[in-house]
């Protein structure tokens, strides 16, 4: 996670959350669990974050998995 | 500190029991014991370093308990050949899973197809659901618990929305042709439960090849988990929007919604789970993983070849089920002519250090098939850790018994 920024990836729930993170980690996709920003969603759980240049691949990576996201934002 | 004594009189109580070098352990198929260290060890390890409640916070130790509840759907997942880790819900055993699969996609008019070798984990729950307006037959399977796949289609009706089977009979033995009504239920666009309590871990299981649409499994038997673990598995074919959960409450997502969320698998998971014990549940499976389903099943069926081939030779023994490890999980059901099988028990108990169940293991529809109701019988639920040597030995302390008895 270079100094290009973060992006995060909002899943509908910690679950989602936990085997999305394993599927990225698999991917070789660098990424941490972080709570959700405030300013992102009012919700209490975690996003994963990873770097904005892995965008793309995690896109790819969550998509052949079939897990379904709720957004990705960069921040 | 008086607690902690009441715990020492207690734990000091149960080591008798591990520190009994003749002791033998044939209770397998009510619970597998004992269980292999990795699963005891991780078991502590979790409860000393990781304390956390999964999903109800960001915080490192929420997450690694995250990590545990989800590695654990992952490793059964992947046992049984599920595709989607987020299908498989977890429960506090395969009763749980059953009820939540049978009350939560069943409704009033509804036709539901069983077999008449099921323990009342199934039983039960559809009794209730027939009082409620839905229609169950129950297919009568052969004495020794086989059931005729031909007799599952042909009962069969325009709506029939499920069929549920065992696929081995906890108290017989007895395979049910799982693949083949996995098919039949295809065929016709029915749904198919299965109910994996004896055979998850202890045989081969594909979830995708056998057309098996909803497995319920617990893990503290062949899984080698503890007790209060087991969860169901939802296959692609089953609506999860026509899923009724059995309770609603917290989950960790969707705080802001005062009503249950819609998608698996928190709709169906409220409240903290066991994640101790699904910690175990991880190292259960990960022990049947190295050790191999295969070579688990075949080193059972050599024990009940062994145990059936003795029993055989013994004068007076009477034994049920297929007496054909082929078609059976190592779970043999006996009795002993001139002695009730609850006294067989206790004399193998006290005179001979062999701990087995006895009576109608919560099967009466089962027993009723095999002719054993309301007496029951002596049942031998042999385990991945038993030996020969054990088999022996409980083959001469069956001798011993049938030469009183007679
Ligand atoms: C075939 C079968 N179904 C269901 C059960 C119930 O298991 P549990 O008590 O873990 O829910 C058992 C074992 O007791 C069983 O052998």
């Amino acid at each position: 996670m270079s100094g290009m920024g973060y992006a995060v990836i909002l899943l509908p729930s910690t679950s989602h959350a936990m085997h999305a993170e394993a599927t990225l980690k698999q991917a070789g996709i660098a990424c941490k669990m972080i709570p959700v920003p405030r300013h992102i969603s009012s919700d209490c759980g975690v996003c994963i974050r990873i770097a904005r240049e892995d965008r793309e691949a995690a896109r790819a990576a969550l998509a052949a998995a079939g897990i379904a996201w709720e957004g990705m934002h960069d921040c | 500190m008086r607690h902690t004594a009441l715990a020492q009189t207690w734990f000091l109580s149960l080591r008798q029991g591990r520190q009994d070098p003749d002791m033998i352990y044939f209770d397998n198929a009510a619970t597998t014991w004992p269980k292999p260290p990795q699963v005891i060890e991780t078991m502590v390890q979790c409860m000393e370093q990781g304390g956390g409640n999964p999903g109800r916070a960001g915080h490192r130790l929420a997450l690694e308990a995250g990590r545990i509840v989800y590695a654990a759907r992952r490793a059964v997942a992947e046992l049984v050949n599920a595709p989607d880790p987020m299908r498989v819900v977890l429960t506090a055993n395969v009763t749980e899973a059953l009820n939540l699969a049978l009350h939560g996609l069943l409704r009033p008019g509804d036709h539901v197809i069983t077999s008449s070798m099921e323990h009342n984990s199934v039983m039960r729950p559809l009794r209730a659901l027939e009082a409620e307006g839905v229609e169950l037959t129950v297919i009568a399977c052969s004495p020794d618990g086989a059931l005729d796949p031909g007799e599952v289609e042909a009962a069969i009706r325009a709506r029939t929305a499920m069929i549920v089977l065992t696929h081995a009979s906890n108290v017989a033995g007895t395979l049910l042709p799982i693949a083949e009504v996995g098919q039949i239920a295809r065929r016709h666009g029915v749904l198919f439960l299965v109910d994996a309590a004896q055979t998850a871990g202890a045989c081969p299981l594909d979830v995708q090849s056998a057309a098996i649409d909803l497995l319920a499994f617990t893990g503290h038997k062949s899984l080698y988990g503890p007790m209060g673990t087991g969860g169901l598995v939802i296959g692609p074919r089953v609506n999860a929007d026509r899923l009724r959960p059995l309770k609603q409450g917290g989950t960790g997502s969707r705080s802001e919604l005062e009503h249950q969320p819609a998608f698996l698998p928190d709709m169906c998971e409220s409240g903290t789970p066991n994640v101790v014990g699904l910690a175990g549940l991880v190292a259960g499976v990960d022990w049947v993983r190295r050790r191999g389903v295969e070579a688990i099943r075949a080193h059972e069926m050599a024990l009940t070849r062994r145990l059936l081939d003795g029993l055989a030779a013994i004068r007076g023994v009477r034994v049920y089920g297929p007496q054909n490890p082929q078609q059976q999980v190592a779970v043999v059901s006996l009795r002993i002519d001139g002695m009730a099988p609850d006294e067989i028990g206790l004399r193998l108990d006290e005179e001979h250090g062999i701990l087995c169940r006895v009576g109608l293991h919560c099967a009466p529809a089962a027993h009723r098939t095999m002719g054993t109701f309301p007496t029951g019988t002596v049942r031998f639920g042999l385990g991945a850790l038993n030996t020969a040597d054990e088999v022996d030995a409980s083959l001469a302390a069956v001798d011993c018994l049938a030469r009183k008895g007679q």
